[in-house]
């Protein structure tokens, strides 16, 4: 339903508008917005965007699995809870303003990862795991 | 355990599960109807989640009603090919969705009932009723949150959000009267341990709509009239609820998927 959003890298301008807003919102004469204060968020009177993170079971890290908009932290559990959590077991929800995070921008991927990469002495490949640890 | 029924007994416990699987079933589809038309992505979500988990609960009330009267009647049976006098909802549930407010008050109102109503049922003699109230009620407890939430939003929201959802309590606290007013067969089951105490149900009620519609900085209507059909007279909307919700069973009978 979201694609993966475009977050903003520490050099940008500002925030930039996310991508991955779902189709053109369905409307009809129901009332639209229950927020006490509709907070600018990104576009015009929409509320702000938050990335959902589920863990499947207890242990396993959150994964990132979308976004969705909501007016309130409480209101965005909640509606991670039913967009999110409907399929495959999920035991703890977080979702966190997009605003909150910081992305390494994708301009500068190259420069910004590339020097790691050709440091073969520095990863750990040429370790033979015993096979009594597998699985460890 | 389930006591050995004479047919009177058996009569009277199809009568009361077919309450309880009609509420659920005739408000499940009355939210799903808002399936495509949700006033944002999640909430359309959120709506058809809800109906998913009621249609779910009836199906399971429904079942256990056409076991106990033993005539072969399954669940869809009951759902798909009674007329509207054979339903034994309460008229609350039937109305149209309305506007969302319309919508998450009826729901809220719904919810605070069907929570109180089955932490007692948990309780029942009847192990099978037990059961199926527990699995509603870890539901019930998520639908109650998200309702109660909704309402206070919406009181508390915008000027236009607050006078819609004054107007869903005006309009609908005449009809919530008939969801606490017990009748000899609510009497007779609360006697033999199988059913609730439908008065008790209606003092929490109060509390928690109080509370609620309070903090939603909401009025409760002064009038005290309530409308009852003791579930046996609905509204004229019912059976056009169920011609929509039946004319595929019927127009196919015994077809499967």
């Amino acid at each position: 339903m979201s694609k993966a959003p475009n977050f903003s890298g520490p050099n940008s301008a500002g925030p930039i508008p996310a991508v991955g807003e779902p189709a053109a919102r369905i409307t009809d004469d129901a009332s639209h917005d229950a927020s006490h204060d509709a907070s600018a968020g990104d576009g015009a009177g929409q509320w702000p965007l938050w990335e959902v993170f589920s863990q499947g079971e207890g242990g396993a890290p959150h994964e990132h699995v979308g976004s969705l908009h909501a007016a309130d932290a409480e209101m965005a559990l909640q509606n991670a809870r039913d967009v999110y959590a409907r399929r495959g077991p999920v035991v703890s929800l977080w979702v966190v303003p997009s605003a909150a995070i910081t992305a390494s921008p994708s301009e500068e991927a190259g420069p910004f990862f590339d020097p790691g990469a050709d440091k073969i002495y520095r990863h750990p490949q040429f370790y033979k795991v015993p096979r009594g640890l597998k699985g460890f | 355990m389930t006591q050995s029924e004479t047919s009177a007994d058996s009569a009277e416990l199809f009568e009361y599960l077919l309450r309880l699987g009609d509420d659920r079933l005739v408000l499940g589809h009355r939210l799903s109807e808002w399936c495509g038309h949700g006033p944002i992505l999640e909430e359309d979500i959120a709506l058809a989640n809800i109906a998913l988990d009621l249609i779910g609960q009836a199906t399971l009330y429904l079942r256990l009603a056409g076991e106990t009267e033993g005539k072969g009647r399954n669940e869809d049976a009951l759902a798909y090919f009674r007329e509207g006098v054979e339903f034994r909802n309460v008229q609350m549930v039937e109305l149209p969705r309305g506007d969302f407010a319309f919508t998450i008050v009826r729901q809220f109102f719904f919810d605070a009932y069907s929570y109180h109503l089955l932490e007692q049922l948990l309780r029942s003699t009847h192990a099978e009723l037990a059961g199926i109230a527990a699995k509603g009620y870890k539901e019930v407890r998520y639908h109650l949150r998200h309702s109660s939430d909704w309402v206070q939003r919406l009181g508390d929201g915008t000027e236009e959000s607050h006078a819609r959802a004054q107007k869903a309590v005006d309009d609908l606290w005449r009809f919530t009267g008939e969801m606490f007013t017990p009748d000899e067969i609510d009497e007779r089951m609360q006697a033999r341990g199988v059913g609730a105490d439908l008065p008790a149900v209606g003092k929490k009620w109060h509390s928690i709509v109080n509370d609620v519609l309070g903090r939603a900085t909401l009025s409760v209507p002064a009038e005290t009239f309530m409308l009852s059909g003791g579930r046996k007279g609905h509204t004229e909307y019912l059976g056009h609820m169920l011609a929509e919700m039946q004319i595929v069973a019927r127009s196919h009978p015994g077809v499967e998927w």
